[in-house]
């Protein structure tokens, strides 16, 4: 009696999962259809490869439950003599052999798909660094403004660390999206400016892996306008769960409004870099930068993990020689995870945050950097 | 004259016995206590990290300490879990099963063992250090092992190293023990299917360890002494890491299975007191399986930008495997069906081995699809498959072989109610926690991430509940065997109705020293 | 009880089990050179190769096809090094020998040593890509403040797969300083 009560337990479990399975797939805890002819024809190709094996489980599993039901000894079940058989052993080897090539046929037409790069309209550069993404539209010539940026993380630490409330889109938000056109045949050149990360955005079916030092290509041409996010899906360290990928699809017009008034932008903050800013607004850039950039590891209050995150409070780099803060910033800290902003941030951003560092905490130097300054160590060294 | 009574004394009192023992069962109870030690220091690092991921945001840990878990989890249960349970299963059954005094090399064997706790010593004691633990994945890719890793890596290297010469010397040793102490009238095609598969899975273990020696070395090497095997700067390549570590990585997850077949392979036919189906073809399938494992390891590498003819060739090797796999499966299928079935502990757990190993096979055909792996990799659809054949793959064969043959080991029944109790709270939480990895995996949930979007909230509390439940349950079976190993029910030599095989013919418990004159080939039969 | 025999067959097999443990050891480190043989033959990771081909004289130029040749350079985060090529990219036709250079400038305050390392997009035009001077065969020494034009002469080999008509050359810049054989030999004399 017993026994029988937990056959159907196990009988019960059995299907629950299979037709869960099958019930999820009608919802969104499925991949993704996305929204490209690769990401489709991923889609299908997944959902074929399941049910085939779903099939193959329904058989066996069901011959196992009618032998587990009715050859039990408690029935009086006497065992069979039977233990090799050539022919039988030759069946189940072919049929699944065939089923496999039923399967690799499709798998290898995909597979050609989506590693045909040629014919791109737009190439743009995508580069993988700790724990954030820079993007750089590819130009035909230098004379043309170059559009750069870095993307990152922009949920707020106080969500993450459960202060506050989390936002829609936790962990899956950023400051600058990649903006791209739709219906237009786009290639990414991708690589890595320190350890191996990946970019992957499920909506598109890609996901490449960047590799210091060396050059992946891959391609999309995305059907719909929307916005579409992905993550890292390589462990980069220590912050690799926090640096999304967020896409903004626009259509053609839209988007090459968009890309003038980026090369707009970036002019301008050339212009910018060459004023000078006050006190105040150095402060108070500076602290939003802070709070976006630096506060994970040196932490809201300045006083970091030591040793691996030092101190900014009271330190000798934030309130000693001011061209050693500037260095800090621009060039890293070699053989730590100390970043050169000098790339990621513009010498207005990198003037504001400077200036943060060396008057916040209670470091006090009354010390104003401007954004000359930071140039001409840039350009000079001094 | 009994063979006990002449210069043996029976086993030497208090450490010293321990210290010093070349006796094979004593060096096989000291693997299995020591691998069940790893697997619930392995499981308290897992239970880390579901209670981090229980719910979203960070709780309990910083996202590099979440790091050193799962890293030092996944380095615990493969080394230090799995890999000395089944080496402990051999050193205990395979001179029982082929009529053999002992292994070929006792002393060897007693040092294989020690320099194991040595070295995860040396290798835990790396959470304590400056900088923390290794915390690049148990996977530990350049260049983020190399140039990014904390300095404690070097100590990683130093134990890699120590636990990768146990684990070649265990496998010359089982070499020899197999080739050249098998009993008069055991023949290869005699021997049980446990044997053939340790043997084959040594051959493995000898090729592949030492590549992995040589991975670590290089990676020793970038490190301190200025080369750059890993580094594009001085001509190196980091994806050349993962050739090299995957040619070892890859055999290395065959390694951690076939002993497993060869263990449902015992149990299914004594429960269904049935000679196991196509004992031949079985013993073809493991070899099909183990050469092919040498062909396919850059389906782990599918993303890293291999080009359409090596992404082609690693697609089609690795659906290949799916076949001799598919025919060991059918064969123990055939072996239940028209049996005479009794669903005594050992066999419950055998009997889910196959279900939810096959279910993490069926997983690994969908990861097999190229184009397809593009959305599953490195997300938590790869950590249900891996997970579904090692745990209720691998773990539940070693949990089925530990309440096979404890009787014979300790002289007792172990408690049976206590036994089907532990099997299914294993099983319940096993599935509850490992099944809904694979929706967060499709959803798009990325592995090793300490911290999740909320549209991945829902499953992951309900996979923490199954992981806190199987873990827990654990306990029960360290009070089984415990209690077992005090007394009980005394066990019959046969121990089993069903049971076919020279283990079963003599006494329970086994004798210190058993076959010291070679056993009647008569009852050599076989399986 | 053991024979005579066992100990003999017991040695033969772990004599040729060790040897075959040192093997493997070895063929691991044997494929380190393996692995860029074979890239260099195909390929296949993208690298060029570091050797210099030369154009030779009435080189079949191909008119009908133009092949459009992208230049993307990185340098190293925290190296203080400008790092930019002449052009974004140039159309050109295979066989046709080009050059485009790269400005190089060390905005630090010492003497340090950059090697550049190139990779090429898609994988399969990385071996049709022949240099015939390229300054990433060297390693460039830049004093404190010092710029430099380095030249890079190319040519797409004819040979190129019909279907590619448009390839990206990158080169990421590291600083070799503590590396370098040339400033050692330098500071030698």
């Amino acid at each position: 009696m017993l026994s029988k009560a937990k056959l159907w337990l196990g009988l019960a479990l059995s299907t629950l999962m299979f037709w869960s399975a099958s019930l999820q797939a009608a919802w969104e805890l499925n991949m993704p259809r996305g929204v490209t002819q690769i990401s489709r024809d991923t889609y299908d190709l997944h959902m074929t490869i399941f049910w085939w094996v779903v099939a193959i489980g329904v058989v066996v599993f069901g011959v196992m439950l009618w032998s587990i039901i009715n050859h039990r000894k408690s029935n009086g079940a006497k065992p069979a003599s039977f233990h090799e058989s050539t022919k039988v052993e030759i069946v189940w080897t072919l049929i699944p052999f065939a089923i496999l090539i039923m399967m690799a046929i499709p798998a290898t037409r995909v597979l050609t798909d989506a590693y045909d790069t040629s014919g791109s309209e737009l190439d743009i550069q995508i580069t993988g660094y700790q724990w954030r993404w820079e993007y750089t539209y590819m130009r035909e010539n230098m004379d043309e403004e170059e559009v750069s940026f870095f993307s990152i993380l922009s949920t707020s630490r106080e969500e993450i660390s459960n202060d506050i409330d989390k936002s829609e889109n936790y962990l899956l938000d950023v400051d600058r999206p990649l903006v791209i056109p739709t219906d237009t045949r786009i290639r990414f050149l991708m690589t890595s400016a320190d350890v191996i990360h990946s970019w992957w955005v499920p909506d598109f079916a890609i996901k490449k892996d960047t590799i210091p030092g060396f050059i992946n290509e891959t391609w999309t041409v995305v059907d719909e306008p929307g916005i579409y996010r992905g993550q890292c899906a390589e462990l980069c360290g220590m912050e690799h769960g926090f640096m999304p990928i967020v896409v903004h699809a626009l259509p053609p017009e839209e988007y090459q409004a968009w890309y003038a008034e980026q090369q707009q932008a970036a002019a301008g903050i050339r212009e910018l870099a060459a004023a000078e800013m006050t006190m105040d607004d150095a402060m108070s850039q500076g602290e939003q930068i802070y709070n976006q950039n630096c506060v994970a590891c040196h932490q809201a209050d300045g006083v970091g993990m030591p040793p691996v995150f030092p101190a900014l409070a009271g330190s000798p780099k934030a309130t000693g020689d001011r061209l050693v803060t500037i260095d800090t910033l621009v060039n890293g800290v070699e053989g730590t995870s100390m970043a050169a902003y000098g790339r990621q941030l513009n010498p207005i951003q990198l003037a504001a945050v400077i200036t943060f560092v060396r008057n916040a905490f209670g470091n006090d130097t009354g010390d104003l950097v401007q954004p000359t300054d930071v140039n001409a160590y840039i350009q000079e060294g001094q | 004259m009994s063979a006990a009574h002449d210069h043996h004394h029976g086993p030497a009192k208090g450490i010293s016995r321990w210290l010093f023992t070349t006796n094979h069962k004593d060096i096989g109870t000291m693997y299995l206590l020591f691998s069940f030690a790893m697997f619930l220091l392995g499981g308290t690092f897992a239970l880390v990290i579901r209670a981090e991921l229980f719910q979203p945001g960070l709780q309990f840990v910083e996202p590099n300490f979440f790091n050193q878990m799962t890293t030092m989890h996944g380095l615990i249960m493969v080394f230090g879990a799995v890999m000395p349970a089944f080496v402990g299963l051999a050193n205990w059954m395979i001179p029982l099963m082929i009529g053999a005094p002992d292994m070929a090399l006792p002393r060897m064997n007693n040092w294989s063992f020690w320099i194991l706790p040595f070295a995860f010593a040396m290798m835990v004691s790396t959470l304590f250090m400056e900088g923390g633990g290794p915390n690049f994945g148990w996977t530990f890719y350049a260049p983020l092992s190399t140039t990014y890793g904390p300095p404690s890596t070097t100590f990683f290297i130093f134990a890699v190293h120590i636990l990768g010469a146990s684990s070649i010397m265990g496998a010359i040793n089982v070499i020899a023990t197999i080739l050249n102490m098998r009993a008069p009238g055991m023949t290869l095609m005699k021997m049980p299917l446990f044997v053939w598969t340790w043997l084959i899975t040594a051959y493995l273990l000898i090729a592949v360890m030492p590549v992995l020696a040589g991975v670590v070395t290089m990676m020793l090497f970038d490190i301190h002494f200025g080369t750059a095997f890993f580094d594009a700067a001085g001509g190196g390549d980091p994806v050349l890491f993962q050739h090299l570590f995957w040619f070892f990585g890859h055999p290395e997850v065959y390694i951690m299975i076939l002993p497993a077949f060869g263990i449902v392979s015992a149990i299914i036919p004594t429960f269904a007191r049935k000679r196991l189906f196509g004992y031949e073809s079985m013993v073809y399938a493991t070899a099909s399986i183990a050469f092919l494992s040498f062909i396919v390891w850059a389906h782990h590498m599918f993303t890293v930008g291999m080009p359409l003819a090596g992404q082609l060739f690693f697609m089609y090797a690795t659906m290949l495997i799916a076949v001799p796999t598919g025919v060991k499966v059918f064969n123990w299928v055939a072996t239940m069906f028209r049996g005479s079935m009794t669903f005594e502990t050992p066999m419950l757990f055998a009997i889910a081995f196959v279900v939810l190993f096959t279910i993490g096979g069926f997983t690994g055909v969908m990861l097999a699809i190229t184009p397809v792996d593009f959305q599953y990799h490195d997300t938590y659809f790869v950590v249900a498959h891996f997970h579904y054949v090692l745990v209720p793959g691998a773990v539940f064969s070693i949990m089925a072989a530990t309440y096979y043959w404890l009787p014979k080991w300790t002289g007792y029944m172990y408690d049976e109610n206590l036994g089907k109790l532990h099997f299914w709270l294993s099983f319940i939480g096993v599935n509850v926690l490992f099944f809904p990895q694979h929706f967060l995996g499709l959803a798009g949930m990325p592995r090793r991430i300490p911290d999740y979007a909320l549209q991945f909230a829902d499953f992951n509390w309900i996979s923490s509940v199954g992981g806190f439940l199987f873990g827990f349950s654990q306990l029960i079976l360290v009070y089984i065997v415990y209690k077992c190993a005090r007394g009980g029910k005394p066990a019959s030599a046969q121990v089993w109705e069903g049971a076919q095989g020279l283990e079963w013919t003599v006494p329970s418990p086994a004798p210190y020293h058993t076959f010291e004159t070679p056993p009647d080939p008569a009852l050599i039969k076989a399986p | 009880m053991k024979t005579d025999k066992a100990p003999s067959k017991n040695k033969t097999v772990v004599t040729k089990l060790s040897f075959a443990v040192v093997g493997m050891f070895a063929f691991g480190f044997a494929l380190v050179p393996l692995y860029d043989v074979i890239c260099d033959i195909t390929g296949l990771n993208g690298k060029t190769s570091n050797l210099v081909v030369q154009a030779e004289a009435g080189e079949i130029i191909d008119e009908s096809r133009e092949i459009t040749v992208q230049f993307i350079a990185r340098e190293s985060a925290d190296m203080g090094w400008g790092f930019t090529p002449s052009a974004a990219q140039v159309k050109v036709k295979p066989g046709e020998v080009n050059m485009i250079s790269y400005k190089v400038t060390n905005s630090s305050d010492k003497v340090m040593v950059g090697q550049a390392i190139p990779s090429v997009a898609p994988n399969a035009a990385a071996g049709h890509l022949n240099k015939v001077e390229c300054f990433c065969f060297e390693e460039q020494i830049l004093q404190p403040g010092e710029s430099a034009d380095m030249p890079l002469r190319f040519f797409v080999d004819p040979a190129l797969s019909a279907d590619i008509s448009k390839l990206t050359l990158s080169y990421t810049l590291y600083d070799i300083t503590e590396k370098s054989d040339k400033l050692k030999a330098l500071a030698a004399r």
